[in-house]
């Protein structure tokens, strides 16, 4: 599926920072069974959000309006567990276009960057900065700079390069995805068929 | 590369040698393009995937190489009757009609062949030593038991190998992962995978594909090391493999969608070549004791919080995580540090999963209950991992045993793993569980979880408590 091109991205950042946030927070089973890819971001983080009777619970930080953005902040070891696309979805849906940690599950993050999200991994210290920042002013704003594979926080001028490989670079900067890609070389990949073990 | 390197017979590990063999282009800064042998999709993250191809107007590539089942939200009650919830019938009613529209087998519910995916995909051959294979779920990792190369994906590259057979990938970091030594009475494959796991974290191998070897893995069954290999993605791996020797071969001969006459010999030949060299390098090398291992338990919100059954619940100082998370994870499952889980309530025990859900596991439950009974306040699901794991139940009395000990079978599915279906632990109850994640609400908004393996499981389940269960087995020793 297509998605938006990425280049520069300002915004304020939404804290989460909480180590080893699993899929099944970001999104859980119970949520899986639609067959269109749509309303995922209701159900981000459900369970953390709302309570059983689908109020919201105050203390999460999604439910509190001194924070907002297009930037999720997250602990080390971001996306752990299922492989479930849907977790990047809610992400996406939710209104987020980069998510940074310390440190990511693999699959969670090739997932994000499948569909358009940026996952963007920074220093354990650079983390506990953002997330000290955000804490003394929640209207501090970041700048995520693909070309430039930069991410900074404004008001101090403090910066991390981050790394992202050329060819997702390209990818995300242009909105193309693999199946573009995959399709451009097909021929080549009906020969390789012919010549396998099994 | 320059004429003096492609000279060179550069060492290889046995990841190398499959990774290798199925890389149709290298990409210049960007990742390889892999050939993929083998898909399995299911209900929940496929229906985007045809979806999208049905957008780009892009038909499915090699159907052949594709098999259908339904696992995830079916109920495992009354499979006969209609799918009572209306969103659990519009994903698999999607699933058949995806099949059937692109020419897929399709192994529905009421077919014979359906199944947990991970286990029926081996029982029925389409598992291959040396193969690549992939599927929209993470415990795909399960195959690696065979030698393959086995991962789990999201729903684009589902898409993507349904439309090329290829999906785009960097190629991972390597690691072997030893341990020798006798396994301990009561210790089975499932304590030596959580025992792994509490070493490295649930992020320790991220970035990594293992290799598991040393005489353990050798001389565990290939149920055995489906549950090791299943669990590799636990510890962040994208999976886990074990080369092919002569336990995997008897295994895969004569199965229905193995290779057969001459296929078979050139198969055969290839299966021989698939062992890391012996000067191979990986890029990390970790070695265990397996005499050490006991049977081991969950205490806390993920799988790498775990510790022998006979330990007490570590400080916050010694754990893996912040103390901000460790002590939410605590507060969730309502335990303390420097407590001890023996003697805990337990509510729910369920047997099953990818993780757990083959015939030896179900020998290991039974062995323990024989002559003994379930404990009266407690609620126990035994759900086999397909057809072929139920009819052996039958078949070798265990249910009859079974039987006599208080406990009854359900039918095939995943059932209250990821508790999609109605099979969800209620909030605030306990469950010990042979499956592979103890996430918060996994198992149903609120549930407690606590991993461990078949005869922890039968332990709590004829007493009502946790329960090491070397003091119920004494007459194995």
């Amino acid at each position: 599926m297509a998605y938006d091109k990425f280049n520069i991205l300002t915004s304020t950042a939404v804290p989460l920072p909480i180590e080893n946030v699993d899929t099944d927070q970001l999104i859980p089973a119970r949520f899986l069974k639609a067959t269109e890819r749509v309303g995922f971001g209701d159900n981000l983080f459900r369970d953390w959000r709302y309570n059983a009777d689908n109020t919201p619970k105050k203390d999460f930080v999604l439910n509190n309006s001194t924070y907002s953005g297009k930037i999720l902040v997250g602990g080390k070891n971001f996306g752990s567990g299922s492989s479930r696309e849907h977790a990047a979805w809610a992400v996406y849906d939710y209104g987020f276009r980069c998510v940074v940690s310390s440190f990511f599950a693999d699959i969670f993050r090739n997932n994000c960057l499948n569909i358009g999200v940026l996952p963007v991994q920074v220093s354990a210290a650079f983390s506990e900065k953002i997330f000290a920042a955000i804490h003394a002013d929640p209207k501090t704003e970041l700048e995520v700079n693909l070309p430039a594979q930069t991410i900074t926080l404004l008001a101090t001028g403090e910066k991390e390069t981050f790394e992202i490989s050329p060819y997702k670079k390209d990818n995300m900067t242009n909105g193309f995805d693999d199946i573009d890609y995959l399709e451009s070389i097909k021929p080549e990949i009906e020969e390789f068929a012919l010549n396998l073990p099994l | 590369m320059s004429n003096t390197q492609e000279n060179i017979k550069m060492s290889k590990t046995l990841f190398d040698k499959v990774w290798d063999t199925h890389v149709v282009r290298k990409i210049e800064g960007g990742p390889d393009v892999l050939f993929i042998d083998r898909h399995l999709i299911h209900e929940v993250t496929s229906p985007v995937a045809f979806l999208g191809l049905k957008s780009r107007g892009i038909k499915v590539l090699y159907p052949e190489r594709t098999f259908a089942t339904a696992d995830h939200n079916t109920p495992t009650i009354n499979q006969h009757l209609p799918v009572a919830d209306p969103l659990s019938a519009n994903q698999l009613k999607a699933l058949e009609s995806n099949s059937n529209e692109y020419g897929i087998s399709y192994w529905g519910l009421g077919h014979q062949k359906n199944g947990i995916v991970h286990v029926v995909g081996p029982e029925y051959g389409i598992t291959q030593p040396g193969a690549t294979i992939v599927c929209g779920d993470s415990h795909t990792s399960t195959h690696g038991a065979f030698g393959a190369i086995a991962f789990g994906i999201g729903t684009s590259e589902v898409e993507m190998v349904l439309a090329t057979q290829c999906i785009m990938q960097p190629k991972p970091k390597k690691m072997r992962i030893n341990v020798n030594g006798k396994l301990g009475v009561g210790v089975t494959p499932k304590d030596v995978a959580l025992f792994i796991i509490s070493q490295l974290s649930t992020s320790g191998a991220t970035g990594y594909f293992v290799e598991y070897a040393g005489d353990v893995f050798e001389n565990m069954t290939m149920e055995g090391r489906m549950t090791v290999c299943n669990l590799s993605i636990e510890m962040g791996a994208r999976g886990g493999m074990i080369a092919p020797d002569e336990t995997t071969i008897n295994y895969v001969k004569g199965r229905e969608f193995s290779p057969k006459g001459e296929a078979w010999d050139r198969a055969l030949a290839y299966y021989k070549t698939l062992k890391t060299d012996f000067d191979a390098i990986f890029d990390k090398e970790l070695t265990f004791d397996g005499s050490t291992i006991e049977p081991m338990i969950t205490y806390g919100t993920n799988p790498g919080m775990g510790m022998g059954i006979s330990h007490d619940i570590p400080d916050a100082a010694h754990a893996e995580g912040g103390a901000a998370t460790y002590a939410k994870s605590l507060g969730y499952m309502g335990f303390h540090e420097g407590e001890s889980m023996l003697g805990k309530k337990v509510d729910f025990v369920f047997v099953g999963s990818c993780t757990n859900g083959r015939i030896e596991d179900f020998r290991a439950f039974t062995s323990l209950v024989k002559g003994k009974h379930k404990a009266d306040d407690v609620t126990v699901w035994l759900v086999p991992g397909s057809h072929i794991v139920e009819a052996q139940i039958k078949e070798e009395g265990l249910l009859d045993i079974l039987t006599e000990a208080g406990f009854s079978l359900r039918q095939p599915g995943c059932s209250a793993c990821l508790a999609m279906n109605d099979d969800k632990i209620p909030a605030g109850k306990y469950a010990v569980s042979t499956s592979n994640r103890n996430f918060e609400g996994r198992q149903g908004p609120g549930s407690r979880t606590m991993l461990a393996s078949p005869l922890v499981a039968a332990a709590a389940a004829v007493t009502g408590v946790v329960t090491d269960p070397r003091t119920l087995i004494e007459e194995l020793v």
